[in-house]
């Protein structure tokens, strides 16, 4: 995680809004039971507007897989923007993935939205498996999702 | 060298090497089972357009169609449930109802590939793989060598059950042996990323789209020009989205379709390196093609066979008895030096009864491999030196440094030499290595006591004459009495016997023996394998030939009384109710090869008894003929009720039988001569010459069958290299 937090001082998350006042957001996504290997999972954060922000995480480490990640695929496609240092492990059926994100405070509540894609080897793949905005309202509350991931949450 | 390898790393690695050949020919079902639920069409000609055209008409929310490696169409789509996959029908994209992948193929699948261990458990099997590669190999070498060289791989190997067994199964599955190892080696290796797979991460989404209204997806150009063969993934926009695309991949690369304009856009062809990996992939999975996958799991459970009987083999030669040397001193302090090279340990029981006998002589003897010769022996007279030689004429193992050493050897003025070879006249080689040896002493300036002798297969009557030549220039007789030493012996008791012949002039007896009431492997025999009788404690044994199989219940030899025998003595006066003491030696290089070719058996007098036992386990009724001769057809016609029972059941096919003590005088090689034409016709339909009897009558009947064959330009020896001309001679 630090390792994540380094790099993500230098990634455009922070760099974007003016504003200095930062705080961490960790991001919770759990998976349902299913039957076969580690689900690569995209998190990624999109504008007000819905146009992509940046990447927050990879799950997965075979670059040949991403391309099943269609949703970011098409985001970051247009960005141009490399992954590198924003990926990890696969995330095994029923295990839970946290990632702790440094954002700036005038992202939250302002519209700006998390979204996970996922995708398993022979068992299908989900652009925006779940969705869920980044507002202090949803403190604590967690969102399903309608493939692989059981359940979504944010807190900061 | 290469021996040495093969079985220490075989050894280490028999276990993982059996669970890699028992996953893999489970998973090699895999596609036979998805080949045979494929719905078999033609409809890979059809192109991507109209399949994608029905199946967004029958499934309301499509989200992607992919054809498996077993050419099953697959649509997912979401529907109440959630994400469903179903197969579908290429011709009208109707579902054929719900896919859900094989719980046991995915649980084999991941033990196979890493033992659930992530990559340590996929760097054990890339290693397991590497190891196999290597045994194949080293296997391949060891073979060559022989068998006398690359070019007679495919000769009839000579050996035990397990060897030749070990061997043909080897040669049988070493193709999809190596295949599966290399291809594993290879995706173990891209695993680990020193090999590329040729993948470029993702195909960059088009940054222009069209974004009008979507055109029916059956016009889409780029869509009707991929045909169904040639499509892996097909992923269809979401629904209402204008500006999303189509994403396709191919068998040749991955790209965007307009889901407007029909235009491919940035379009992304496989690498080298992608193609090769894919080839490799299907080599090793034999995905979508299910008659090689039938193959490598054959090629799998060959694999299997091959640990099994490697480590026989491996087992039998580390119990064979190396015999204790009493009385074995130094080098440095005997003044007899025996050295042994040999790759069995049967050159040892050979150089046991020497030493022996050297020792009863009053000589202090030190005995050692042929590599462990000393720089100085001080005090030594004699050096004998026993020999054997490999297929292709190279050093045994144990002396392949000895021409090195002989450098370096101190000869002193007084110490003469004699070098006994051990070999098999049947290779091109006899003998080579012992000659080489014997030149190398003689051009080091050591004195011959005596000229190079040499012994075909294990002779223990040529060494005995050899003993005397050598005891009369030590001017001491050298009684080389050789026994080799034999196993356990077990009791038969005779049940039955048939006299034939005249009481006082060529006796000949058939004598049929209860089986021990419990059979281990060591007692089990087939007809033509010999039984080793012991008819005293201290003699050595006599080896007949064995009548009967052990699936017929019982076990039968033919004895001829030879005037002074003391076993066939023995033997002849047994009653039934008598027991005997006796083991089993296997011989399987007197067998008929196992196929349904006819068999031309030629045997005289007592030489008939393997014969009688092929002919009575002939159910099978493959085309066998027996050319006989013996003295009178009154008193000498051995198993004249059984062939008579035999021909009219047809487990003898034809044949002839000669007898030499009537008015009109006939030996076996005169019928043969009458049949020439039958017999040319039959060698020429792949048939096997088998021939068992006295020496003379063998040479006899070598000569015959060389004139037979003359006419179709081949002779006995070529026959014999085939495993197509075998005797059996005492």
């Amino acid at each position: 995680m630090k390792k994540l937090i380094t790099i993500l001082l230098l990634s455009t998350a922070l760099l974007l809004p003016r504003a200095a006042i930062a705080r961490d957001v960790i991001i919770t996504a759990e998976l349902k039971s299913y039957r076969g290997p580690g689900a690569y999972l995209a998190v990624y954060l999109t504008k007000p507007d819905g146009r992509y922000d940046s990447t927050l995480w990879i799950a997965g480490e075979k670059q040949k897989y991403y391309g099943h990640l269609r949703g970011w695929v098409r985001a970051v496609s247009r960005s141009g923007e490399s992954v590198d240092g924003l990926t990890g492990a696969s995330v095994g059926s029923g295990r839970t993935l946290n990632i702790t994100a440094n954002l700036s405070d005038a992202m939250i509540d302002a519209g700006y939205q998390i979204h996970v894609d996922t995708a398993v080897e022979d068992g299908g793949e989900h652009t925006n498996d779940a969705v869920v905005s980044l507002s202090k309202d949803n403190k604590g509350m967690t969102v399903g999702g309608r493939g692989f991931i059981r359940s979504l949450s944010v807190s900061m | 060298m290469f021996r040495i390898s093969h079985t220490y790393l075989a050894l280490v690695a028999a276990l993982f090497v059996s669970f890699m050949a028992i996953t893999g020919s489970i998973l090699s079902l895999e596609p036979v089972i998805s080949w045979s639920q494929a719905s078999s069409t033609n409809a890979l000609n059809g192109s991507v357009a109209d399949l994608a055209n029905s199946v967004s008409g029958e499934f309301s929310d499509p989200q992607k169609l992919i054809r498996k490696a077993s050419g099953a169409f697959l649509v997912y789509y979401y529907s109440d449930a959630g994400l469903t996959a179903d197969q579908v029908d290429p011709l009208s994209g109707s579902s054929l109802g719900t896919y859900s992948p094989s719980d046991v193929f995915g649980f084999v699948s991941e033990l196979h590939r890493s033992l659930f261990f992530g990559d340590t458990g996929r760097l054990i099997a890339g290693i397991t793989a590497f190891t196999m590669v290597f045994l194949s190999l080293t296997g391949l070498a060891l073979l060559a060598k022989r068998l006398g060289g690359w070019r007679r791989l495919l000769r009839q190997p000579q050996g035990s059950a397990q060897q030749t067994s070990h061997i043909k199964i080897g040669r049988l599955s070493i193709l999809s042996l190596v295949v599966s190892a290399l291809s594993s080696v290879w995706m173990s290796l891209v695993n680990f990323d020193i090999l590329s797979d040729g993948s470029t991460g993702f195909v960059p989404f088009p940054e222009f789209v069209n974004g009008g209204e979507p055109s029916a997806i059956d016009g889409l150009v780029a869509l009707q020009s991929i045909n169904l063969g040639d499509l892996r993934e097909l992923v269809f926009p979401v629904a209402g989205d204008v500006t999303d695309v189509f994403g396709i991949t191919t068998a040749s690369g991955s790209g965007y379709v307009d889901q407007v304009t029909g235009t491919m856009l940035s379009f992304i062809p496989n690498s080298t390196w992608k193609n090769i990996y894919q080839a490799v992939y299907t080599l090793h999975t034999g995905q979508g093609y299910w008659w090689y996958a039938i193959l490598l799991g054959v090629g799998a459970l060959g694999t299997l066979f091959l640990v099994y009987s490697g480590l026989r083999v491996w087992w039998q030669r580390t119990r064979l008895p190396i015999p204790k040397l009493a009385n074995n001193i130094s080098g440095s302090k005997a003044d007899v030096i025996i050295l042994v090279g040999s790759q069995s340990n049967t050159t040892w029981g050979f150089a046991a009864t020497l030493h022996k006998a050297l020792v009863n002589n009053g000589h202090r003897v030190s005995a050692a491999p042929m590599n462990n010769l000393q720089r100085v022996y001080p005090q030594a007279r004699h050096m004998f030196i026993l020999a054997a030689t490999g297929g292709d004429g190279c050093a045994p193992d144990n002396a392949d440094k000895f021409l090195t050493k002989l450098d370096m050897l101190n000869v002193s003025p007084g110490m003469q030499f004699a070098v006994l070879g051990f070999g098999d006249r049947s290779f091109p080689k006899y003998c080579g290595f012992a000659g080489d040896v014997d030149a190398a002493l003689q051009a080091r300036g050591m004195r011959r006591l005596h000229n190079l002798f040499e012994i075909d297969r294990s002779s223990a009557s040529q060494f005995a004459e050899w003993g005397v030549d050598v005891g009369n220039s030590l001017n001491a007789p050298l009684a080389l009495d050789h026994t080799p030493i034999h196993p356990k012996t077990s009791g038969y008791i005779l049940i039955d016997r048939h006299d034939y012949g005249y009481k006082h002039e060529a006796p000949k007896v058939i004598l049929r023996f209860k089986l021990p009431n419990i059979l281990n492997g060591r007692q089990r025999f087939e007809a033509g394998d010999l039984i080793g009788i012991l008819s005293s404690r201290n003699c050595a044994p006599r080896f007949y030939s064995l009548a009967s199989g052990y699936a017929d219940g019982f076990l039968e030899i033919c004895v001829g009384k030879h005037p002074g025998g003391v076993c066939s003595g023995f033997l002849h006066e047994l009653k039934p109710g008598d027991r005997i003491e006796g083991f089993i030696r296997a011989n399987p290089q007197f067998r008929p090869n196992a196929n349904m070719k006819p068999v031309v058996m030629i045997g005289a007098g007592t030489g008939i008894a393997p014969f009688a036992g092929f002919l009575r386990g002939n159910t099978r009724k493959r085309p066998m003929y027996l050319y006989w001769g013996g003295r009178d057809p009154v008193n000498d016609f051995l198993y004249e009720k059984n062939l008579s029972d035999w021909h009219a059941d047809d487990r003898l096919t034809g044949g002839k039988i000669a007898f030499s003590r009537i008015a009109q005088c006939q030996y076996v090689q005169d019928k043969l001569l009458e049949d020439a034409a039958f017999i040319r016709t039959a060698i020429a339909d792949g048939a096997q010459v088998m021939v068992c009897g006295g020496v003379a009558m063998a040479r006899d009947v070598r000569t015959v069958i060389d004139e037979i064959c003359r006419p179709m330009g081949i002779d006995h020896e070529m026959l014999k290299q085939n495993g197509r001309f075998l005797e059996d001679v005492y």
